[in-house]
């Protein structure tokens, strides 16, 4: 496999960030109830994808509007690019009524990535919540290509109910195939589940992983990300090995409007993955 | 390697920096037990005079509703303590527990350790500093879950 991460960041295919490029809806997926996957192709069949586990790109429903979504499909593949959205605001909405062969705009890729590369040869935990699955698949995807550069992979997930865990399959042929540890609790459920129940956060401390050499990725609601923090603390993984994907009201995702403003940055540009000793001062604290 | 009784106490992060002289008298308190899968550990009601140490299975704490049938509150792994309701009155179980799979863990009994803090509060403080700490994780825990955070709104 194409090692991208090792590249420089993609920067998007149109010279002008600004301009979406035109692609077209190939295929959509429903996950769950309200969530879903769509693989889009650009309308220019001869642009290739390229993008880091962690980027995210705008997605313009014409005549609707623009939203940031995460990237959730395989780095690998240059010819499609899939996106895993909630169907919860007037744009995605909009989204969710796309069908095969409909255009849509898209800019991007945007923002910081995943560090793949810069910690392999480490324990990697993987704690997320809901949709946060969706920009941490391409990181599991490009892990299980090189699965022998990293000694254990732990996924500790939280979801609502067993019915909104996004991704079971794969979760499945990769837990079978590849020797990940994979953890899976739902905030509630009905007597036929066998697994755990509970927030994600408790699983962290009966995690397998060695915390003097451990790299931790957090991708959820803030608040989970919060006592995933103080849980991988308690552990003892150091606050330069933990890293978060946050999410704010990205509108330009070049910086310039300032609707993603954090701290002293902006999530668009400087996130939206951040090392936790980067943020530290602000993290959890409200209007920040 | 074999562990005693007492190395696997020692070693669980419960007792880190328990005071020595009380910690042969809590191996004395405690001992192996094995539960095969579907097996109610405790029932609602029932005298809450053990807590659990899981070394391996999963339990579920879970309480039967009418028209819902038996509900999972929580799951606990390997690790984990299960058991609080013999700290405080009226000393009965609050829950059901019941293993998902086969489950080994360390009984204590509880009833034995109640009446030994009373007489000795050290030990007793030293107790309930480490109850307390895992009743504010699992109310923590409790409240994110009625927080919804993974829910449906925009």
């Amino acid at each position: 496999m194409a090692t991208m991460i090792e590249n420089e960041v993609p920067q998007g295919l149109n010279a002008d960030p600004m301009i979406p490029q035109l692609y077209r809806v190939d295929r959509v997926r429903d996950e769950t109830d309200d969530t879903f996957t769509f693989s889009l192709v650009p309308e220019n069949g001869e642009a290739k994808i390229s993008f880091l586990p962690g980027q995210f790109n705008m997605l313009y429903v014409f005549g609707t509007g623009e939203v940031p979504i995460s990237i959730s499909g395989n780095p690998a593949l240059t010819s499609v690019l899939e996106h895993t959205t909630r169907s919860v605001g007037i744009v995605t909405k909009a989204m969710c009524l796309l069908k095969p062969g409909d255009q849509i705009g898209v800019r991007g890729p945007f923002g910081s990535h995943w560090p793949l590369n810069e910690e392999n040869g480490r324990d990697l935990v993987i704690i997320s919540g809901g949709i946060g699955l969706a920009p941490l698949r391409p990181v599991l995807y490009f892990l299980m290509a090189q699965r022998e550069k990293y000694r254990k992979i732990v996924l500790l997930y939280g979801a609502r109910a067993p019915e909104d865990i996004l991704f079971k399959k794969e979760l499945e042929r990769w837990r079978g195939k590849f020797d990940l540890e994979v953890q899976v609790t739902v905030d509630r459920a009905a007597s036929g589940w066998r697994g755990n129940v509970g927030v994600v956060t408790p699983l962290v401390a009966r995690a397998p992983f060695d915390p003097s050499n451990t790299v931790a990725l957090l991708c959820g609601p803030e608040v989970m990300m919060r006592f995933a923090v103080m849980e991988l603390q308690k552990r003892g993984v150091p606050h330069d090995r933990i890293y978060l994907s946050m999410e704010r009201n990205m509108k330009c995702a070049l910086g310039y409007c300032g609707h993603c403003q954090y701290g002293p940055g902006f999530v668009c540009k400087d996130g939206p993955v951040y090392r936790f000793d980067q943020i530290v001062s602000v993290f959890g604290k409200s209007e920040v | 390697m074999i562990h005693t009784l007492e190395t696997v106490i020692r070693e669980h992060p419960f007792f880190h920096d328990f005071p020595e002289e009380h910690l042969s008298f809590i191996t004395g308190c405690a001992k192996n037990v094995q539960f095969p899968e579907k097996h109610f550990i405790f029932l609602e009601g029932d005298p809450a005079d053990e807590f659990y140490f899981i070394r391996e299975g999963m339990v579920s704490v879970e309480m039967v509703i009418p028209h819902l049938g038996a509900t999972t509150v929580q799951t606990l792994g390997e690790g984990e303590i299960l058991g609080w309701s013999w700290v405080s009155p009226p000393y009965r179980w609050h829950f059901n527990a019941k293993t998902l799979k086969r489950t080994r863990a360390l009984v204590f009994d509880a009833k034995c350790l109640r009446a030994k803090c009373e007489e000795d509060h050290n030990l007793g403080y030293e107790m309930l500093k480490r109850f307390a700490s895992i009743i504010t994780s699992r109310l923590d825990a409790t409240r994110l879950q009625l927080l919804d955070i993974y829910g449906h709104n925009d």
